[in-house]
């Protein structure tokens, strides 16, 4: 515990700057709620990127770790520590923080103070997720980061948005709180402790483990979410502002996959083994079933939220076949799925500002009028369909190639996202870009201005440089996976 | 002790700002006196008949000061309703002092003087407002339930006194403890004296009232019930189950539980169908006893006190917590009311975000406190039960009690949906005293605060509970 206290910088920076924001003051001078927004915002990226330069990729134990008494009564403590895998998703949501202010910049007119800090205050709540090592700071994290996005999705939200947000907020808690009630458990087993850490080193029998796992897995299923509690989903992804699904998908539904990685599979690995059949086979229902419901639908960002959880059902099938392809390819997976469909929302939040609809058949021949704009949102869609030097690609081949090894027909099954996926995102592309422009709404639409411009070619440059060289990614990851694979190796009955 | 200074406040028949004035400096000097007698022993006075320790020095505290925000919340929808003012700062007083006496009872007969002179003073004030039929009808109807339930309290403190032979709740205890007496008839009285505690908490199926009075009541009335009265039943039922008939523990553990999850259930379900806000309080204040009632029923496993302290302590922390809610919650209520306007259907507070986005920031806390969402205080009054909850083993009690705050949490995520996604019917700014609007926002902070940082309460109930147990 020398040095700055980095994590703590990344929670606290953006939530003080959210509640200066939201100081700031109403509508009349929106500007300056934007500029504090902006500045907490780049600070939190700031504080972040210390975290990655300052990694020491040999060990896989904790670092940059934190810890004081918080209620001493029930030995909770403030406990902060990131390790290979927590650390890129510290990154990850204090970079997509940025993006989702200037995506926001000057589409949010109405009570723009609260949004940004709305965004600001979420940001340093999921940072505090990743990095809490107590299991009651990281619930209490976990469940204060639905109030903002629920808020954000009911109050800036499309038409149907009350409804969206009243599911999307009791799905999630539902789940949660049962992990509570599991946490509550593991503490009296464990004699006491809160320590995640501690709790790795548990032993405990089959039946417990079994009820433990279920707990997590209900409570983490439904935020990745898996088939079938997916379904708050896409009500959410459309009916939120782009800033909102941006959030939502890039970093929200990371939070259940990597409670997996840091609850479930640790603490309870032979109820993990026991369980693994059915959540392969829960994951691969979520990739082709889900993948073919994308094909069918007629409403842009309802199509990338059906991709957005096939796209997780790969995420946890790499977890579930336990070979440290599809645990990092999974990781791999979930960082470029940050980018990818933060890139996907934010374009289409990009037409929707134009043309108030989110129906592909009302557009047709983008491409005609808004050129740099067509060319961005190409590479986002090939790296949403996998194709090779995009992200996309990266995570999806380890986690087959992984799958491939454990069983060749999961790994057959798992492959088969790479056509679908294409399909849909890339016959989405045809039918919005291409052809001959559509109507006269179309035709009086004006390419991207620099802002726009800005934030999504950021994106592309992420894209592609994860698709071309992602061994900074892996190579961070790599002592921590081996760790947990370990963990997961050994019974602790 | 402080209630001579207490009954001074009765003789003051002048105007309604003396009234208010004195009510206040009574409080104050009353907590002062016992801030600065607080000593940590415990001793006996009048006869044995009050006892004075920590756990009732504590609760003094906390009630002195809940009454007092609760007066100052009321005052302006006094004065603009014109209910005779005077009469209810007298009678809150009168009420505090019936609940002082509830406290620091250590004879089953002064509890039963604190508690009817508690009951007396809150029937007359539900019926201060005299023209309006909704208030008399919901007076006589606690009225009638009171009495009934005083009735069996008064039955079961008979039974015990038949068998035990003494009132004294020491002497009681250890009459129990020396197996003199009938059991029969000692359980036979337990199960009178727990009905008769389960009415004033409000509790299910003893629960009645609640709906109809917290409505039918004026607001200012309501906010008083809600607050300090609970603090009062919660110190009944320490006194009474913990330190009188701790040997029976098992036994109204086992009566408490069905009463706690009943009331978890059917507080919750109900709590949805209400579109007035002041009904839909009182039944999640149902729910809310009963979860304060889960950490009561934990203390005791098999035998084994280890818990005992614990278990206590956090139902304790519940239900400080629960009133600092349910002070701020009814304190929104007075804040939108107006002369001529009462707001309590869900309706009166939609859009209150564009009209007011501090105060629908502090509502809002307070609802996804009462949800038991962190970072709130409600949050961590819940945890520490559930935590005793399974301590005790009981986990399929837990699970059932975070299956019943997930359908408590769809109303009170209601309050805020309407809150902040709708828009407002009404766009009267809202006028209320400043006093009032700095303690409400200080009230919403503290909910916060003490969300952030639980421990020094949390110590301190269990602090002051060693006493006691």
């Amino acid at each position: 515990m020398t040095g700055i206290p980095f994590l703590s910088l990344a929670i606290w920076v953006p939530i003080v700057g959210g509640l200066l924001a939201l100081a700031s003051g109403s509508d009349r001078n929106a500007s300056v709620a934007r500029f504090v927004a902006l500045f907490f915002a780049l600070a939190g990226l700031a504080v972040s990127i210390p975290l990655y330069t300052g990694f020491d990729v040999t060990t896989s134990s904790m670092q940059f770790v934190e810890a004081y008494p918080w209620i001493p009564r029930f030995n909770i403590n403030y406990v902060l520590g990131v390790d290979g895998i927590s650390v890129l998703f510290v990154l990850l949501n204090s970079f997509i923080t940025v993006i989702v202010v200037v995506a926001g910049w000057e589409v949010i007119q109405e009570k723009v103070a609260q949004y940004m800090a709305a965004f600001l205050i979420m940001s340093g709540l999921i940072n505090g997720i990743f990095s809490a090592l107590d299991g009651v700071l990281f619930y209490v994290f976990f469940e204060a980061s639905l109030i903002p996005l629920f808020i954000i999705i009911g109050v800036w939200g499309g038409a149907n948005r009350v409804y969206a947000a009243i599911k999307f907020f009791l799905y999630t808690l539902a789940g949660s709180l049962l992990m509570l009630i599991a946490l509550l458990y593991l503490f009296m087993e464990s004699g006491g402790s809160f320590n995640i850490l501690d709790w790795h080193q548990l032993k405990l029998g089959m039946d417990v483990q079994s009820l433990i796992f279920l707990a997590f897995l209900v409570s983490f299923a439904v935020k990745v979410p898996m088939f079938p509690v997916h379904t708050w989903l896409p009500d959410a992804h459309v009916e939120a502002p782009t800033g909102g699904s941006i959030v939502l998908a890039a970093i929200a539904l990371k939070l259940g996959a990597y409670g997996f990685l840091r609850f479930a599979l640790p603490i309870a690995p032979d109820a993990s083994h026991a369980f693994a059949p059915l959540i392969i086979t829960l994951s691969l229902i979520a990739v082709i079933y889900i993948g073919f419901v994308a094909l069918v639908q007629t409403d842009m960002k309802k199509l990338v939220a059906y991709s957005s959880i096939s796209h997780m059902g790969f995420v946890t099938l790499g977890f579930f076949i336990f070979n440290p392809l599809g645990i990092e390819g999974a990781i791999v997976q979930m960082i470029s799925h940050g980018f990818v469909s933060a890139a996907m929302f934010a374009s289409i939040g990009v037409l929707y500002d134009r043309m108030h609809s989110r129906q592909i058949s009302d557009y047709g021949g983008v491409v005609n009028v808004m050129p740099k704009f067509a060319a961005l949102f190409m590479l986002f869609a090939m790296a949403n369909s996998g194709l090779p030097a995009t992200s996309g690609f990266v995570g999806e081949f380890m986690v087959a190639l992984g799958a491939v090894k454990f069983n060749f027909w999961i790994g057959f099954g798992a492959a088969t996202t790479l056509i679908l996926g294409a399909a849909y995102t890339l016959w989405m592309y045809k039918r919005v870009v291409f052809g001959a422009v559509a109507n006269h709404h179309v035709a009086e639409l004006t390419d991207i201005n620099n802002r726009e411009f800005v934030f999504l070619a950021i994106l592309a440059v992420c894209v592609l440089a994860m698709g071309i060289y992602p061994f900074p990614v892996t190579e961070v990851m790599h002592a921590s996976v081996n760790e947990l694979l370990k963990h997961v190796a050994v019974s602790k009955l | 002790m402080s209630f001579v200074i207490l009954l001074a406040g009765t003789f003051s028949k002048q105007p309604r700002n003396v009234a208010y004035a004195l009510s206040q400096l009574t409080l104050i000097g009353a907590a002062a006196i016992t801030l600065f007698t607080m000593d940590g022993q415990v001793s006996f006075t009048f006869s044995n008949m009050y006892v004075d320790d920590l756990m009732g020095d504590f609760l003094k505290l906390v009630v002195y000061f809940a009454v007092a925000i609760a007066l100052l919340y009321s005052r302006s929808y006094m004065n603009d309703r014109k209910i005779e003012t005077t009469e209810y700062y007298v009678l809150a007083i009168f009420a505090t002092l019936g609940m002082m006496v509830m406290i620091t009872a250590n004879h089953f007969l002064t509890i039963y003087l604190g508690l009817e002179l508690l009951s007396l003073a809150l029937y007359a004030m539900v019926a201060l407002q005299r023209d309006s039929a909704r208030a008399t009808e919901a007076a006589m109807k606690y009225f009638v339930l009171g009495a009934l339930a005083s009735g069996l309290l008064l039955y079961g403190i008979s039974m015990l006194y038949g068998a035990a032979g003494t009132l004294e709740i020491s002497g009681v205890a250890q009459a129990i403890y020396q197996q003199a007496g009938n059991k029969t008839v000692l359980l036979f009285g337990l199960v009178f004296v727990v009905a008769g505690l389960a009415f004033k908490l409000g509790v299910v199926p003893f629960h009645m009232w609640i709906p109809d009075v917290y409505q039918g009541a004026p607001t200012s009335i309501t906010l008083f019930i809600a607050s300090a009265p609970k603090l009062a039943a919660f110190a009944m039922a320490m006194r009474l189950l913990v330190n009188g008939l701790f040997e029976f523990a098992e036994q109204w553990q086992s009566m408490l539980m069905v009463l706690a999850v009943l009331s978890i259930v059917l507080g919750n379900l109900a709590a949805i169908a209400q579109s007035n806000l002041k009904r839909m309080l009182g039944y999640s204040g149902i729910s809310h006893m009963g979860f304060m009632l889960l950490g009561l029923v934990s203390g005791v496993v098999g035998g084994d006190r280890h818990f005992a302290l614990n278990a206590y302590s956090s139902a304790m922390f519940y239900v400080v917590s629960y009133v600092l809610m349910s002070l701020a919650s009814f304190g929104v209520l007075l804040l939108l009311s107006r002369a001529g306007f009462e707001a309590e259907a869900l309706d009166d507070f939609k859009g209150l975000n564009k009209r007011n986005s501090w105060f629908a920031g502090v509502m809002a806390m307070v609802m996804f406190s009462m949800a038991g969402i962190p970072f709130f205080v409600g949050f961590f009054a819940k945890f520490s039960v559930l935590q005793a909850v399974v301590a005790a083993g009981y986990i399929w009690v837990a699970i059932l009690a975070v299956v019943m705050s997930l359908i408590g949490a769809f109303y009170y995520l209601r309050v805020v949906k309407i809150m902040f996604f709708d828009e407002p019917l009404d766009a009267t700014p809202i006028s209320a005293p400043a006093d009032m609007r700095a303690l409400l926002s200080l009230n919403g902070i503290a909910i916060a605060v003490l969300g952030l940082a639980p421990q020094a309460l949390m110590s301190l109930c269990a602090y002051s509970l060693l006493g006691s147990l």
